[in-house]
């Protein structure tokens, strides 16, 4: 089992910018377009890396720090996630909270170095991925609860594992965490991820004035994030192969994930950002919902 | 007795920087070397029974009746000691060079009398096992802390903001004498040993009520809060991180020793608990986004903190009214275990603001900016200590919250609604507490330490001296230290938390000490991975070009710092969505001229509490109050007739 489990890290480490390349490909094709190349990520990121890079004179040594402990956390949020049966290399009682600040730490270095560089509009951006994600945390944490409840464990890999995809507090939780994904990473209907101006409100403001390999960082660290946060609610729905199935558990998540990308894709294909104020009530709404599920999980 | 012997080192210190008040070098050496070594002395008996030694105890007969002389260092004492000389003995270095800033306006011997008589009396009301010995110590602790607020009494603000406390503090005490009287009048002994399982249950109620909100008072505990952003940025910055960092949690110990007087406690007790401190974290965190005060913002934070200890607790008791031990003991323990936490990072944090306040002579969050490369220590420091009580991995203020969280949700998951419902309801509070804290400390941080100086100030501060910033370096790296050995750390407290509870709490310990250690591993890995990026950018970017630009403007060639985004600006969308608490005023002022030459926007965001609930009970008191100035002309006539109409009265009735 514990091949398993580095197995995941392994898959993630390579897989995690194709999910960025397929959400495109789906847009391009609803669009009409041919697209760009499937593994665009992966050539963007080889890309930054062989560049030489700039530096504001008004930043400091967080400035610097900013992509490294990003990148650095979400990789330990990596080694938190399991998927199907496999424990994670990380696993023990209450990983889940470690996970979600992990996640938070990332955020936290994300803003401070967007601050670094006194622009006003990383700024704007900064003010609102704390805002967006301040309220996404409940949501999070209470969908995960409500699994906890219904498997009697505070462990990810032990309660992804025991999910059975039938009870309809189910179904609300991971309409729940639904919400948080495509607010944590940035996607349509919180931000539109296209451009760097203009359009673009929170993300992809933050990161503007990093470059060369830093960027890279950033760019590799936002596909990981989409991957472990996309892999907790895949392995909420995949059912458990037991046994020693490495290969079929490995093609069955990544299935999962290519399905989750395309979804996405419908989505942002299919709707327009919300307006700025809307999207606390979204959040809130996502709230609810998994709180909902938590109540239902009393009965 | 070791310990006397310090609270002795302490006052005699005192009494010397007054004896020498006309020359401050002197006394400041005086005041903060005895706070050394006093708190040197003092730090070995808690240290002793923390580790396993056997409770030390001090009886002697007194004249005051019902009851003897009695201190004791139990865990219990022995856990709130050790941050109240910690703390106190590092603030008193930094206050050492921090008050020869006013060597020539103040007189410094007065203050270090009153600072080490608060540190004394700290201690003392953490022993102190009879009441009237722990109202006394209480009583000094409030009034020496009520000099040291009022250190710049030439300032209206600070006047008022010492009378705000002074009134507060006394109406908290107001709760306690009649709590300890029911007590007294139960047990037949003013002794704490006598109480315990003295009381039946509506008088066991009713003194419970009656401590969460004397001891909340103290603590800061919404609605009794209001003292707190009045007192604590008018105090010296070391002043303030002792009253912040110890001297409210002189509130979490009283309520925790009261409920080891009581057998298992109801379950609404726990409710309640949990109920005040969720609604003190989540309203103490947006008040704070709301200052513009930088220490206006950390006493709020104060607020929050508490909030999550009193979570803590709360967990804690519902966990032990419902039968579940391992949620009784993650509860407690994560409590009190944040209490040593909030103590490091807040008076680390108060220290950096008061360093950032004398090198920028400003404390107005949006006139800084840019300060991590004039005092790159200081901003380091304070770096940390945002981290910390953000509650992020992987430093100390997680570990606290992550103890809370799991006790919450062992219950959450496992035990019926009754039980279910409060601690989700934690659950999603500390959640939504803590992202709201990283709003607020990137907010901070970020405006304070990064970007472009704001004002010509800002930008002409300079580092503090050495003494001023080796205690925070020492926070700082205990801190780390802490974050980093909470698996042994948490286990040592099965004492402090079986002494509360009455049962043994050390199995449970040893496995949450366990899960402590798992993250640990993870810190250590997010350490390393971060070691090996550096490595690899610096591979990536050796023989590249490495450029140095200003900040992309958009194309806009004359930026200046002023267009920076604002704290103001930083926390608009959150004052705004949770307006219906905050309440905050806006003021905009435009021009009405084509070309606008000036505008001005100004927003201010009032004190809830105060304005709701004080000012209108204080107002309507000073209503009735009012209709007996009839009696009262100043004119002294009047006043002898009183005096002869009352003896007349007397003589009548006496000879009736």
């Amino acid at each position: 089992m514990q091949t398993a489990g580095y197995m995941n890290i392994i898959l993630g480490l390579v897989f995690a910018p194709l999910l960025g390349g397929i959400i495109n490909r789906v847009k391009a094709v609803f669009a009409g377009r041919t697209g760009q190349p499937l593994l665009q990520p992966y050539y963007d990121i080889y890309k930054n890396f062989r560049k030489g890079a700039v530096y504001s004179t008004t930043t400091s040594w967080l400035f610097r720090a900013g992509p490294i402990v990003g990148l650095a956390a979400a990789l330990v949020a990596l080694c938190l996630v399991p998927v199907n049966g496999a424990t994670a290399p990380l696993a023990f009682t209450g990983d889940l909270l470690l996970f979600a600040y992990m996640l938070g730490l990332m955020r936290f270095f994300t803003v401070l170095a967007a601050l670094d560089t006194g622009s006003s509009f990383e700024g704007m951006g900064a003010s609102r991925e704390v805002f967006f994600s301040a309220l996404a945390e409940p949501a999070l944490l209470l969908g995960l609860a409500t699994v906890a409840r219904r498997t009697g464990t505070l462990s990810l890999s032990e309660l992804l594992a025991a999910t059975s995809a039938t009870s309809p507090e189910l179904v609300l939780v991971l309409a729940a965490l639904g919400i948080v994904f495509l607010c944590e990473n940035a996607r349509i209907p919180f931000d539109d991820p296209t451009t760097h101006l203009e359009l673009t409100m929170i993300h992809e403001v933050m990161v503007l004035d990093h470059s060369g390999p830093d960027f890279g960082f950033i760019q590799y660290g936002a596909a990981l994030k989409a991957w472990v946060l996309g892999s907790v609610i895949v392995g909420l729905i995949l059912p458990v192969v037991g046994g020693n199935f490495l290969l079929l558990n490995s093609v069955a998540l990544l299935g999962g994930m290519f399905l989750l990308a395309v979804v996405v894709g419908v989505i942002e294909s299919t709707m327009a950002r919300l307006r700025l104020i809307r999207v606390p009530q979204l959040l809130v709404a996502a709230g609810s919902l998994a709180l909902f599920a938590f109540i239902l999980s009393m009965r | 007795m070791l310990l006397l012997l310090a609270l002795g080192i302490l006052v005699i210190s005192g009494c010397g920087a007054l004896i020498v008040w006309n020359k401050p070098w002197l006394s400041s050496c005086i005041g903060a070397g005895g706070t050394v070594a006093g708190c040197a002395v003092g730090i070995i008996p808690a240290l002793d029974v923390l580790m396993g030694g056997a409770t030390r105890s001090l009886r002697s007969a007194w004249s005051i009746p019902y009851g003897s002389l009695f201190i004791e260092i139990d865990p219990l004492s022995a856990f709130f000691l050790l941050p109240v000389f910690l703390l106190s003995a590092l603030a008193a270095v930094y206050g050492g060079q921090y008050l020869m800033h006013y060597k020539d306006t103040k007189r410094l011997g007065v203050a270090w009398f009153f600072y080490t008589i608060l540190v004394a009396s700290m201690a003392l009301v953490c022993v102190a096992r009879n009441a009237v010995l722990f109202l006394i110590a209480w009583e000094i602790m409030a009034l020496s802390s009520f000099f040291l607020v009022a250190f710049e009494n030439e300032k209206a603000e600070v006047r008022r903001a010492s009378w705000i406390y002074m009134v507060a503090t006394h109406l908290g005490t107001a709760c306690l004498l009649p709590m300890f009287l029911i007590f007294g009048a139960s047990a037949g002994s003013l002794d704490f040993d006598r109480f315990a399982h003295s009381l039946p249950q509506p008088l066991a109620s009713i003194c419970f009520i009656l401590a969460l909100i004397g001891f909340g008072t103290k603590a800061g505990i919404i609605p009794f809060h209001v003292w707190l952003p009045e007192a604590h940025p008018a105090a010296p910055s070391h002043v303030s991180a002792l009253m912040s960092g110890i001297m409210i949690k002189t509130g979490i110990y009283g309520i925790v020793r009261m409920l080891t007087f009581f057998d298992v406690p109801p379950l609404w007790w726990g409710w309640l608990v949990l109920a005040i401190g969720t609604v003190s974290g989540v309203l103490g965190v947006l008040f704070a986004l709301a200052q513009h005060d930088l220490k206006g913002l950390l006493a709020y934070h104060s607020v929050e903190n508490i909030g999550i200890i009193m979570m803590g607790l709360g967990v804690g008791l519902i966990g032990w009214s419902a039968g579940v031990p391992s949620v009784a003991i993650l509860g407690m323990a994560g409590g009190l275990f944040h209490v040593v936490n909030h103590a490091m990072f807040k008076g680390l944090l108060f220290l950096g603001a008061g360093s950032v306040f004398q090198a920028a002579h400003t404390r107005e969050i949006d006139h800084l900016g840019g300060l991590i490369k004039k005092m790159p220590y200081t901003g380091a420091c304070f770096f940390v200590g945002a981290v910390a009580i953000s509650g992020l991995p992987p430093l100390n203020g997680f570990l606290s919250e992550f103890l809370i969280y799991l006790g919450s949700l062992r219950g959450a998951i496992s035990m019926g609604a009754d039980v279910a419902v409060p601690l989700i309801g934690a659950v999603a509070g500390l959640a939504l507490i803590g992202g709201l804290a990283a709003a607020c400390f990137t907010k901070a941080f970020g405006i304070v330490f990064l970007g472009a100086p704001r004002s010509p100030a800002a930008a002409g501060a300079r580092e503090s001296g050495p003494l001023m910033v080796a205690p925070m370096l020492l926070l700082a790296a205990g801190c780390i230290a802490v974050g980093c050995l909470g698996f042994c750390i948490v286990p040592a407290m099965s004492g402090v938390v079986s002494s509360v509870l009455g049962f043994d709490a050390g199995r449970e310990l040893k496995t949450a000490g366990g899960y402590l250690g798992s993250i640990t591993v993870g810190s250590i890995a997010l350490l390393l991975l971060v070691a090996g990026l550096t490595l690899l950018r610096r591979f990536l970017l050796s023989g590249r070009e490495v450029g140095s630009s200003v900040t992309w403007d958009c194309g806009y060639c004359a930026p200046s710092p002023r267009m920076q985004y604002s704290a103001s600006s930083f926390a608009q969308p959150i004052t705004d969505i949770f307006r219906m608490f905050l309440r905050t005023e806006k003021h905009l002022r435009l021009s009405e001229q084509y070309f606008p030459a000036s505008a001005a926007f100004k927003t201010h965001t009032l004190d809830v509490g105060f304005e709701k609930i004080y000012r209108p009970v204080f107002d309507g008191v000073k209503q009735v109050c009012a209709r007996f100035a009839v009696l009262q002309h100043g004119s002294m006539h009047l006043y002898v007739l009183y005096i002869v109409i009352t003896l007349l009265v007397l003589l009548v009735w006496q000879m009736r």
